[in-house]
């Protein structure tokens, strides 16, 4: 199984590959597509991360000692966004969660191209995996 | 003769690059861009006469006061008010609004109605909700029609004798109505209600005439109209601002002060508490200077060609919706296209150099009256070309052919 950190190295040289933002947004709607859906029946308020303009919902569910995260938004980019955070951070042990640095995403320079009320959501996001994964690592010990 | 070009010489933030592309700035309803001109205004006032104003008696005091006096007549000019004194200055249209509301806490009484319209900036909803909450005064809402114009039938049945006070916003920040205000404000007044306009949107396209209007109060930002951000204006009838307890306490708006009593100092001082954004306000008289240089009607004119060509272009792109489409409406276009999130074609056109509005607009009833999350919003200001225009249809088409 790949660590997170190998994981991360891996996302910061594809989004390197790319020419220009306009080439990484397109990767980003491609991610988006691919993004681990969200049962419709936790579609609901308490799963929606406040400090996003567009709706996301994130579920966590623990496999043996393994997190896996689904998702979903009504805005494409912003399922982009979270696909990458999920890639990085599904079937992970909590404590590795954790641990992790989220530095991969400045090296992207994901958040500078952003809005800023979308650079915020991003910050929200990665805290709500970061949440999850503390109640979850509690749920363990 | 206007000349685009030439004028859009006097902002130098239209020639700079976003994103690797030339700047499409298409969010002047949000606010507008500052000439040089004005920003020359700025940097004078600091430079040679920075001091505090009414209360000096050295040379610089005296100048910073004779041009922001100067700046308050240019504002009464502008806006025909009877006397400078109706004039004050204040932090923008949301400050202007939130003195009114402040100040008729203590005139209203339980049972008193509040009337607003659908088509309100939350500047223009919370501040009287938060007055009903104080004095059990209730608020009642104009509707709003499909094309998004108010239903004046409805306002009619709304007006009765409990009426006190009107709130209806000139032109709509989200969709770019004009408002009926001269109808709004008779029909208000033969009930004996008073009506308080905002102006904020209507001022960079619109000249207002208060006296000709007999609006009880009007309100607006410079920002909005070529001035700095920080500044604005509330204009009353003295009888009305006479009877109106004082906003705020402190210097400036004093006559004599003891610790059994304070009186207060007459208008505009009294609504006028501490030193002032003394820059701002000589920049206001400078920003409206320069847009009267050009003419708030040959802008008009010019916008409203920019509006007729970009809702053409716009209309040709598949799925795309306008919302708003009253018959009298300024250079603003909000729209989505097909079920694709108003924040993804937004980020898009950014990455191209484009700048737009997107989301509610500070206006969520209209978002919930159209069942959207929100919008894209372009609005057009008369430094805008037709070029941009196409560099923005191309733009959408783009972000479409990605989002799909």
């Amino acid at each position: 199984m790949k660590t997170i950190g190998t994981i991360q190295e891996e996302i910061v040289e594809e989004f390197s590959l790319f020419e220009d933002w306009m080439q990484r947004y397109e990767y980003m709607i491609d991610l988006g597509k691919s993004l681990p859906l969200i049962a419709e029946e936790y579609k609901t308020d308490s799963h929606i991360i406040k400090g996003c303009q567009s709706k996301v919902w994130v579920h966590a569910e623990l496999e043996e000692d393994k997190l896996n995260f689904t998702a979903d938004s009504d805005a494409i980019i912003t399922k982009g966004i979270i696909a990458i955070l999920i890639r990085a951070f599904s079937n992970q042990h909590p404590k590795d969660i954790l641990a992790a640095d989220t530095d991969f995403i400045d090296k992207i320079g994901l958040k500078e191209h952003l809005s800023p009320t979308r650079a915020n959501g991003l910050v929200s996001m990665i805290k709500q995996i970061k949440m999850y994964a503390v109640a979850f690592q509690t749920q363990l010990n | 003769m206007f000349d685009v070009n030439q004028l859009r010489e006097d902002f130098p933030i239209l020639s700079r690059k976003v994103n690797g592309q030339p700047l499409v700035y298409l969010d002047n309803a949000a606010t507008s861009q500052t000439p040089k001109q004005v920003v020359e205004v700025i940097s004078d006032y600091y430079y040679r006469y920075n001091a505090n104003i009414h209360r000096g008696v050295h040379k610089l005091s005296q100048e910073a006061t004779d041009a922001y006096e100067k700046a308050r007549a240019t504002i009464q000019n502008h806006f025909n008010a009877a006397h400078p004194h109706e004039i004050i200055f204040t932090a923008g249209t949301t400050e202007s609004i939130n003195c009114i509301a402040s100040g008729y806490a203590s005139l209203l009484k339980k049972g008193d109605e509040l009337l607003i319209s659908a088509l309100e900036h939350h500047s223009n909803i919370v501040p009287w909700q938060m007055l009903c909450e104080k004095t059990g005064a209730l608020l009642k809402v104009i509707p709003m029609t499909l094309e998004g114009t108010l239903d004046m039938n409805a306002f009619e049945l709304l007006l009765n004798s409990k009426t006190q006070l009107v709130f209806v916003n000139h032109v709509s920040n989200a969709l770019g109505t004009i408002n009926p205000i001269q109808e709004i404000i008779d029909k208000a007044h033969q009930k004996g209600a008073k009506v308080l306009i905002d102006g904020a949107q209507a001022s960079p396209h619109i000249k207002a005439d208060v006296q000709a209007l007999d609006v009880d109060y009007y309100v607006t930002s410079a920002h909005k109209l070529c001035g700095p951000t920080g500044v604005g204006m509330l204009y009353g009838k003295s009888a009305l601002l006479n009877a109106l307890p004082a906003y705020q306490g402190g210097g400036e708006m004093i006559a004599t002060v003891t610790f059994e009593k304070t009186t207060y100092a007459d208008l505009p001082h009294k609504f006028e508490a501490g030193t002032p954004n003394i820059a701002g306000g000589i920049a206001f008289g400078a920003a409206l200077d320069y847009m009267n240089g050009i003419g708030i009607e040959t802008i008009a004119r010019y916008e409203a060609e920019l509006l007729a060509y970009a809702t053409t272009a716009l209309q040709r792109i598949d799925g795309l919706k306008i919302y708003g489409e009253a018959k009298e409406k300024t250079a603003v276009i909000s729209f989505n296209v097909g079920s694709i999130h108003p924040y993804d074609i937004g980020s898009i056109l950014d990455q191209m150099g484009i700048a737009v509005r997107t989301g509610h607009h500070c206006a969520q009833p209209i978002m919930d009256f159209y069942k959207i999350p929100g919008t894209i919003r372009a609005s057009f200001s008369f430094y805008n070309t037709f070029e941009e225009i196409d560099r923005l249809e191309a733009g959408i088409r783009r972000a479409v052919a990605m989002l799909q």
